[in-house]
């Protein structure tokens, strides 16, 4: 597992990165990659294209960015998943609570 | 300057004497002879470093002496350095014909004379050690072209092997290369269908060939134990995405013939485009590359679906490498893809189309020029008659293992091994070698962590989950369950897998066990509000299984996995 981040230039969007297992081991870097920014960007970008596979605790992690974010309000892309973790996403229904694109 | 033993001829006594004196006198050791036919005898007795010769004496001369001499030396350099009071250039050319190598004018200047055998010593040596340079490379040429010989032979076994003598393939590969990067494996798999790979890497020679190796053990490992043609091709690509340099990659077309269906699905990456040829309507259907070369892209982006086609008796089914396309003629023009056509055109006996391929590239080729990596395979839609031993084969080929593998296995952790040992790949690798099962790989890593982090967090540990409620008990929980990891000195988990084969497929039963005091849980279980942090394991795995089962006092769930896995 590997988390990388980096804000745009103009600081609107946040990239999050994954790669590897998204699981509960992921639970602090997925967690610092968005609580250290002294500003709350508009718009966050979650890359699944190297994740392998998404437990349910990464569920749980998607969730607390989603509030941390504004909640209703947050504009949180997934992006690049695999069938696998689409799969995952899918079950939980969380395309009612993101912007979902696969590949 | 090391002393020379040098062979002084000279009719004359005082000339003799004075050079004599002026070559002892340098170090060196001096023979002397007054005629022609003594310097040679001479010569052949003492093996002298140097020669010095008059031209003129009785008996014999010095040209013919000269020619006696360097005859004598043979590829030894004695430099021979001509003794003469001619001065007319008709005289000193000759000298040099006879095969001397210098001459000197008389009267005797000592200066010149010590200065001339100085420079010829430099160059007897450099002739030495040219000599033995070119002995030394020899040497190893000859040991190289003999480990050559042998790789190749093992090669061979190895990378033209399996199944190629059933009878109905033919195929050609030209051998005139030590190595020339082509790959040629067959085998049947314990269903009875057929599997051929033809593989053309790029490059030349060994570093080309050297791919072939784990190319076909990857091929027979996996055909004889029955994985389907995409997991082979997933498992090719990625020993060789992972082992070879870029830039060197395997272009290769696969084919998994069923005979029982008729049927012929084929997976081409790279190579010119595969024919199938109709015996009903003469015509030929084109199978094009539709994918990148082996070894080129990482697994998450490779590609491996299959060109499915229906074929009928007795119809066949050709595949190259670029060979034959690229193959020239002496005015440098390639063979290509029309000049191909045209001999399936002409033909009107199929027995006869892969000697007609053949000859016709091989004549317009020319008898004299080398095609040194040209591969033509041919397979028919025909059961085939297996030969009864197939060099470089298992011997297992032609068994058929039972497809209904029945097995259970259980695994315990205990409690010292929660905090370092994840028994998850474990599992999961035995359960990636049931053909089929594989490509279920990623569903069942996500079930049996669902369920394993069930039982260690809320069985072991005894994690409260209500803790996730809210951002903050998130983070506490996972570090509450870093510090219980450290502590815990008691308890276990146990994995129970139950695997049964059913007709193409099977049903897994997979059941953890933990030493905890077990949950009321009544399965169906509710997907939880979608905005909860927490509460999805387990209605996950029920989504992702047909059955969840919740045994004993609710401290073991069983998950149960049907599959099926008809890929014929």
């Amino acid at each position: 597992m590997a988390i990388t981040s980096h804000l745009t230039a103009d600081g609107s969007t946040l990239n999050i990165v994954i790669d590897g297992r998204f699981d509960f081991s992921a639970h602090q870097a997925f967690r610092a990659a968005y609580e250290t920014l002294p500003d709350r960007p508009e718009h966050y970008c979650i890359d699944l294209e190297g994740t392998t596979y998404l437990d349910s605790s990464a569920l749980g992690m998607l969730l607390l960015l989603r509030d941390h974010a504004g909640g209703d309000r947050a504009d949180i892309e997934i992006v690049n998943c695999t069938d696998d973790v689409r799969k995952v996403l899918t079950i939980s229904n969380f395309d009612q609570l993101f912007a979902i694109r696969p590949h | 300057m090391a002393s020379l033993t040098i062979l002084v001829a000279d009719d004359t006594p005082t000339d003799r004497l004075i050079l004599e004196r002026i070559v002892r006198a340098e170090g060196h050791r001096v023979v002397c002879a007054g005629d022609g036919v003594e310097a040679v005898t001479l010569f052949e007795r003492e093996q002298p470093d140097l020669v010095l010769l008059d031209v003129l004496m009785p008996e014999q001369d010095g040209f013919d002496a000269a020619r006696q001499i360097k005859a004598i030396a043979g590829e030894r350099l004695v430099p021979i350095i001509f003794l003469t009071s001619l001065t007319d250039t008709e005289s000193l050319v000759r000298c040099l014909e006879a095969g001397g190598d210098d001459f000197l004018s008389k009267p005797y200047n000592r200066v010149v004379i010590q200065a001339k055998i100085r420079a010829f010593n430099r160059m007897r040596h450099m002739h030495a050690t040219m000599l033995s340079q070119r002995d030394e490379i020899a040497h190893h040429n000859e040991h190289l072209l003999q480990e050559q010989a042998v790789a190749k032979q093992v090669f061979d076994n190895i990378a033209h092997s399996g199944c190629l003598g059933a009878s109905n393939i033919r195929y050609f590969l030209s051998s005139l290369a030590a190595f020339n990067g082509d790959v040629l494996v067959a085998g049947m798999r314990p269903n009875g269908n057929m599997m051929v790979l033809l593989g053309d890497f790029t490059g030349h020679g060994l570093p080309a060939a050297i791919g072939g190796i784990p190319l076909a053990s990857t091929f027979y490992g996996m055909v004889y134990k029955g994985f389907s043609m995409t997991d082979i091709l997933r498992e090719i690509n990625a020993k060789l995405n992972t082992i070879l340099p870029v830039g060197i990659f395997c272009c290769a077309t696969m084919v998994d013939i069923s005979f029982r269906k008729q049927r012929i699905k084929v997976w081409n990456g790279g190579l010119p485009e595969s024919f199938i040829f109709r015996r009903s309507t003469q015509q030929i259907e084109a199978v094009q590359s539709i994918h990148l070369p082996l070894g080129v892209l990482k697994s998450k982006a490779f590609k491996d679906d299959c060109l499915v086609y229906e074929l009928a008796s007795d119809d066949r089914f050709y595949m190259w490498s670029d060979g034959i396309h690229e193959a020239r003629n002496s005015d440098g023009e390639m063979y290509g893809e029309e000049r191909l056509r045209d001999v399936f055109r002409a033909n009107d006996d199929p027995e006869q189309l892969f000697n007609s391929i053949l000859g016709n590239v091989q004549s317009f080729v020319g008898e004299e020029e080398k095609h040194d990596d040209l591969s033509l395979v041919e397979i028919r839609m025909e059961p085939p008659q297996l030969p009864t031993e197939t060099a470089g084969a298992p011997v297992r080929t032609l068994q058929t293992p039972s497809r209904t593998g029945e097995w259970a296995m259980s695994f315990e952790v205990q409690s010292r091994s929660f905090r370092s040992f994840d028994p998850l790949p474990l599992v999961l690798n035995v359960l990636a070698e049931v053909p089929g099962l594989r490509s279920h790989s990623n569903t069942l890593y996500g079930i049996l962590a669902e369920l394993y982090s069930n039982a260690l967090e809320h069985g072991v540990l005894k994690l409260d989950s209500t803790l996730k409620n809210t951002a903050e008990g998130f983070a506490d929980y996972y570090e509450q369950r870093d510090q219980r990891l450290d502590d815990v000195d008691e308890g276990f988990i146990r994995i129970h897998v139950c695997h049964t084969g059913q007709g193409e497929g099977g049903k897994l039963r997979i059941r953890v066990e933990d030493s905890g005091s077990g949950f009321d849980a009544q399965p169906p279980r509710q997907v939880p509000n979608v905005r909860a942090y927490h509460g999805r394991g387990l209605a996950l795995v029920e989504r992702m299984c047909d059955a969840v089962h919740y045994l004993g006092k609710g401290n073991q769930v069983e998950a149960v996995y049907t599959w099926n896995h008809d890929d014929d």
